[in-house]
């Protein structure tokens, strides 16, 4: 413990520090949250989710040629900021819960960002009120009519109550247009020191962040995870589709973030790499795929997902040929490798461009 | 006695390595050591950083070939 215990009050009484939990998506509007409440001399943990949708890491990480940007995780960037630890838990597994069967349903795309909410609120105060971390109450950056769906004046109450949270879950950013939760009742926080923010501009949230002496904050234009790009909630609803039935491992969310994927027939797709940071990636996965890589030229390589036979085979090594370096020769060399280890070579010829379809493109 | 511990997070991407460290370092006595194996260049970043605010001390990191070795030791909390 790095914070004093007790802090002293006017009339020299010690008053117990009150500990608060800010769930920090490394945004800035979770950044604000949290250091408006540890201005008021709560001591403020931060707590982050780990829902294997996040944009935090991954692409930067796999993609070579995105090295040279600066590959921080912007909720320890956050943390750091102000001082505070950062847990990070991991919640994927019971995460698919929440994607598969969100009980309010999804967002413009795949993202159900109000169950999403809940479940984050709950499992931060599951965390938060344990016996061993001994927490008072939790604290999010959530603004009145920031997101269409979930940041409602409506759905406040609602994250509240169903995560179980009820009014030990404040909001400071907003709290001025919200009935008073408990930390402003018992006076742990001074109620008019928090805001009043509503609405999607984002300037009151800038001004705030200049007074504190913030810059290089991260802005993600979506919201703080894949689910919410169009292009990503294709992929996996394609996922479903090919498989019949809504379902999902670790591995398979994490390969809709890499390469192409051109899905020829409905039983497989192809997985594309990209280029070498991808390339090294999908190595990795050599052994739970089928995959294709060029020998006779310079190639990316391919994983194979599905269930495919003989002709399939060939068709995607002619697809995989079409995006070599021999995509103009008459015959290109692959060499296809089954998960097991067992391989061979086969000549094809490449697919011509205007043959690749459109819609096979995820 | 303090006791040096290996944790691979080979294949790993971010956040999982920096996930592991914590969730391995809550483990040990103060004094141990955790050896971490990563490849993702993100840890070079992020590992770091969370010992900086979790005040745990990196003794030491390695970069061999594509792999990243971290040397943490334990400081209580
Ligand atoms: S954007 Fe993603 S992480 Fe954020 S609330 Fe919505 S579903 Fe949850």
């Amino acid at each position: 413990m790095t914070q004093a215990n007790s802090i002293q009050t006017s009339n020299n009484a010690p008053q117990k520090q009150r500990k608060a939990v800010a769930l920090i998506s490394g945004g800035l509007d979770s950044l604000l949250a949290a250091k408006v409440i540890q201005e008021q001399g709560v001591h403020v943990e931060g707590i982050n989710f780990y829902t294997g949708f996040c944009v935090e890491g991954h692409t930067h990480a796999i993609r070579k040629k995105d090295k040279d940007k600066q590959k921080r995780n912007n909720a320890l960037w956050v943390a750091e900021q102000l001082g505070i630890k950062l847990h990070i838990i991991d919640i994927s597994e019971e995460y698919k819960d929440i994607v598969l069967n969100p009980k309010h349903g999804y967002g413009a795309n795949l993202n159900p960002c109000l169950d999403c909410k809940i479940f984050m609120v709950n499992q931060a105060q599951a965390w938060a009120w344990a016996e061993e971390n001994g927490f008072d109450f939790i604290i999010t950056g959530e603004v009145i009519g920031q997101r269409p769906k979930s940041q409602r004046k409506e759905t406040m109450p609602i994250i509240a109550r169903e995560s179980g949270a009820e009014d030990r879950l404040l909001r400071p950013l907003c709290a001025k247009n919200l009935m008073p939760t408990l930390p402003e009742r018992e006076g742990w926080v001074d109620r008019d020191q928090l805001y009043d923010f509503s609405g999607r501009s984002r300037k009151p949230q800038f001004e705030l962040a200049k007074k504190f002496g913030f810059d290089d904050f991260a802005q993600p234009a979506g919201g703080c995870c894949f689910l919410t790009d169009a292009n990503y909630s294709a992929k996996l609803a394609d996922l479903w589709e090919a498989r019949g039935e809504r379902r999902y491992e670790l591995d398979d969310i994490m390969l809709l973030k890499v390469g192409r994927h051109i899905r020829p027939k409905p039983n497989f797709k192809l997985i594309v790499s990209r280029e070498e940071g991808e390339n090294n990636f999908l190595k990795g996965y050599k052994k739970q795929f089928t995959s294709i890589h060029t020998v006779s030229h310079g190639g990316p390589l391919t994983l194979l997902d599905g269930a495919f036979d003989k002709d399939d085979i060939k068709l995607a090594a002619q697809i995989v040929a079409r995006y070599s370096g021999g995509k103009s020769a008459d015959a290109v060399t692959v060499q296809i490798e089954n998960y097991n280890g067992t391989s061979y070579v086969m000549d094809v010829p490449p697919m011509p461009a205007h043959e690749v379809k459109e819609e096979w493109h995820v | 006695m303090s006791n040096k511990h290996t944790l691979d997070c080979s294949n790993l991407l971010c956040p999982m390595p920096v996930i592991r460290t914590q969730n391995a370092l809550k483990e040990l006595n103060e004094g141990d050591t955790l050896e971490v194996i990563c490849t993702d260049p993100g840890t070079l970043s992020d590992i770091p950083t969370w010992c900086r605010i979790n005040q745990q001390e990196v003794l030491s990191t390695e970069e061999i070939d594509n792999q990243i070795i971290f040397t943490i030791k334990k400081t209580a909390i």
